[in-house]
């Protein structure tokens, strides 16, 4: 894709309320590469927690109420790998048959996952301007499975002089979050969120970085519990952060 | 919802089973690294998983004319066959068999479809002895347990733990825990076997409609030894595992082991294709295959769900599970464990029989990256999902559509439906939500027993998005 003068950004609604700082910061990266940016304001969600449930008629209803959210033809941002494959890979499936599917296909083939966006379309360069850090890298299973795109936020965060990358065993292991799956199956998730605690923090990194807010919920959420003493960041902040120092 | 709660039993006792942990996290992770080994070439595993998907979609929707196909030659090689319906019926034609044939001993080759048909416990009850000759199927035998794993049964124990069950059945034996000498043991025990049997049980991998030959693939030569030492020998296996041509099986057989347990090829491959000829001096004199639908035609009528059938079950998808990992295989309570497990056993045994296996998947994908021949499994187990909380959305023949479906988690879901498909809505409950951040329970069931709760921001996205001049339109 061409790099465009415009696009949407959704910030989904797990960052809205709880993260919006990465949403935040991954409006301004695209900003700041000279592209302008929509944030409608009608956005909820884009129906993923649902479906995932089984209730998929509530699913498509919220998904149709974010679709109108996003009229004009240019590309739909999302930070996040499971929203943003949610509507690349299930809206068509979810929409099918139903008389808005082409609109569906439409907003699903204009959507891109944010470090996707930054690497292949704006080709972003960054200057590290943070002090020396040790960090670890979780790739949601979302971005790298369904949307295709886990080498993309190692090599953003690659840019960064100062940033050392700490390989956790079993990386490329599920965290246990899996939505409504954390509650529904808590001991189970609960003992997968355990063991991908315990191999981040065998690395020695400071921080925990990834591209998905759920991941980071849940990771961050019992690195917290265990008192571990590493922070968990959305790449999106952490790189904002890095190259565009205020302290 | 009783199955629902047995689950969470079975889910819970596997948790707390560190031994068995252990064990399956160190044969999942040899598992997976060896599979690795033999695929270095991206393109090239793309490549062959797309002429293995091709082989067997071709197999699903021409179905009735190859197993019509299969039939013809099989008899005309002089090899009966059987139809049956479901697992009872298969047991009973079994039964027949060896009971005209006055069979009293039979030592099988490992077969899934058996132990989908339940039937050891069937033949025990009718006072036939049945040795199962797979090294891992024999060790769980000893030891009257279920498979945990589609391909290594015996995954759960570890070396010391199988030389502790020796010692208990043959005490007469040296006592050891080395694995090859373990091996030695039991082949010696199973030889003598293997000579005296009336008859011999074995599962069959593909069954080619082209030639009417029975391929079997396995590593230690106990499925040659079952096929062709007695002088009956009884297959057994599910219709789909039809394929056209002969030449389809080496893509498959070579996908297969690469998958299964990362070996280039394994060290038996069998094809049985006739009883031995007059003439001859080896192999067993009567043949015969008994193919097994329990509910396979159903399966097959559903355009989504067929892809189920299209599985050559190599186990891949339950290696690199990480669900799987941490339970192993015996508390998904059904044959088959894992990401298969989940797909295949709500279809055959009902949504309200097992439907709960679907609710133990993140939905990571790592199951669907890996199957040799595409089945798309997490998009399975989410359809699944909702045909278990919903009665009428589509035509698919599943027992039990529907019967998952709880009142509060129904109703939670349209309270849900309004609040964000209504932004005016959405905005008064984000307010509330950050209104009242300080008050937010920071204990939530079973998240906050390993993390924290998550706490809503002081600002929106969208606040901050305005404050910071983004614009809305
Ligand atoms: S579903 Fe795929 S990966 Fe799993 S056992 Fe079957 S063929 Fe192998």
């Amino acid at each position: 894709m061409q790099k465009p003068d415009t696009v949407y950004f959704f910030g989904t609604c797990l960052i809205d309320l709880l993260y919006p700082n990465a949403g935040l910061a991954g409006m301004q990266l695209i900003r700041s590469a000279g592209v302008k940016v929509i944030f409608p304001e009608n956005q909820t969600c884009c129906g993923q927690p649902a479906f995932n449930s089984g209730y998929r008629e509530e699913a498509l209803q919220v998904a149709r109420q974010l679709m109108t959210c996003f009229p004009g033809n240019i590309p739909i941002i999302v930070p996040s790998g499971s929203c943003g494959g949610m509507i690349k890979q299930h809206w068509p499936e979810l929409f099918k048959d139903q008389s808005d599917y082409d609109e569906a296909c439409s907003i699903a083939e204009r959507t891109y996952e944010l470090t996707q966006f930054l690497v292949e379309t704006l080709d972003i360069q960054l200057t590290d301007l943070g002090q020396p850090v040790k960090i670890a890298i979780h790739t949601s299973c979302a971005a790298r499975r369904e949307m295709g795109v886990a080498e993309h936020i190692e090599s953003l965060i690659g840019q960064l002089s100062q940033v050392e990358t700490l390989e956790q065993e079993r990386k490329p292991e599920c965290c246990g979050f899996g939505g409504t799956f954390a509650l529904k199956q808590a001991d189970l998730s609960g003992a997968m969120v355990t063991d991908k605690t315990k191999a981040i923090r065998a690395t020695g990194a400071s921080k925990v970085i990834s591209q998905d807010c759920g991941c980071l919920m849940n990771i961050g959420g019992a690195l917290d519990k265990q008192k571990a003493g590493i922070e968990s960041q959305h790449i999106a902040e952490f790189l904002w952060e890095r190259s565009h120092a205020t302290d | 919802m009783q199955q629902t709660e047995s689950f969470k039993k079975r889910i819970d006792k596997a948790l707390h089973n560190e031994q068995a942990r252990i064990n399956f996290r160190s044969g999942m992770s040899g598992l997976m690294t060896k599979r690795a080994t033999q695929f270095n070439d991206d393109q090239e595993l793309q490549n062959m998983r797309d002429h293995a998907r091709a082989i067997r979609s071709y197999s699903l929707s021409h179905l009735p004319e190859l197993l019509e196909q299969l039939e013809q030659k099989l008899v005309s090689n002089g090899i009966q066959v059987h139809w049956a319906e479901n697992s009872k019926q298969a047991n009973e034609i079994i039964y027949q068999i060896l009971k005209k044939a006055d069979a009293k001993t039979v030592v099988k080759g490992k077969s899934m479809v058996s132990e989908e048909t339940g039937l050891n416990e069937y033949l025990e009850h009718k006072d036939i002895e049945i040795l199962e000759s797979d090294l891992g199927e024999f060790i769980i035998q000893l030891a009257k347990e279920m498979p945990s794993h589609i391909v290594m049964p015996a995954i759960h124990k570890n070396c010391k733990e199988v030389a502790e069950l020796f010692k208990k059945h043959f005490p007469d034996l040296p006592y050891t825990e080395n694995i090859e000498e373990l091996t030695l043991m039991a082949r010696n025990i199973l030889r003598d076997k293997f000579v005296k049997a009336d008859a011999g049980i074995s599962g069959v991998n593909f069954a080619v409609a082209e030639t009417g030959t029975l391929c079997l693939v396995e590593n230690e030569g106990n499925g040659r030894m079952s096929t062709t030492t007695p002088n009956l020998h009884i297959a057994i296996t599910g219709i789909e595992k039809v394929v056209a041509r002969l030449s389809d099986v080496p893509p498959l057989f070579s996908i297969l082991t690469k998958s299964a347990l990362g070996q280039p090829i394994t060290a038996y491959f069998n094809m049985i294709s006739r009883p031995r000829p007059a003439n001859e001096k080896d192999g067993p004199q009567h043949v015969h295959l008994v193919l097994l639908d329990n509910r396979r035609s159903q399966i097959r009528m559903d355009d989504e769900l067929l892809d189920t059938l299209r599985c050559i079950r190599c186990g891949s998808c339950i290696n690199h599970c990480p669900v799987y990992v941490q339970l192993g295989g015996h508390a998904y309570g059904t044959v088959y464990p894992g990401p298969i497990g989940s797909v295949l056993e709500p279809q055959r045994l009902g949504l309200d029989k097992i439907g709960a296996l679907t609710s133990a998947c993140t939905l990571c994908g790592a199951c669907g990256e890996v199957c040799p021949v595409q089945i798309p499994l997490p998009k399975l187990i989410n359809r699944l999902r909702a045909e278990s909380v919903n009665s009428q959305r589509s035509e698919a023949q599943i027992s039990g559509k529907g019967s998952l479906r709880k009142m509060l988690e129904a109703n939670t879901w349209v309270l849900w439906k309004w609040i964000y498909a209504n932004p005016g809505l959405y905005r008064v409950f984000r307010w509330a939500a950050r209104r009242f951040r300080k008050l937010s329970p920071n204990r939530l069931g079973g998240w906050t027993q390993y993390r924290t709760a998550p706490v809503p921001a002081a600002k929106s996205l969208q606040q901050l998005a305005r404050e910071e001049g983004f614009s809305n339109e």
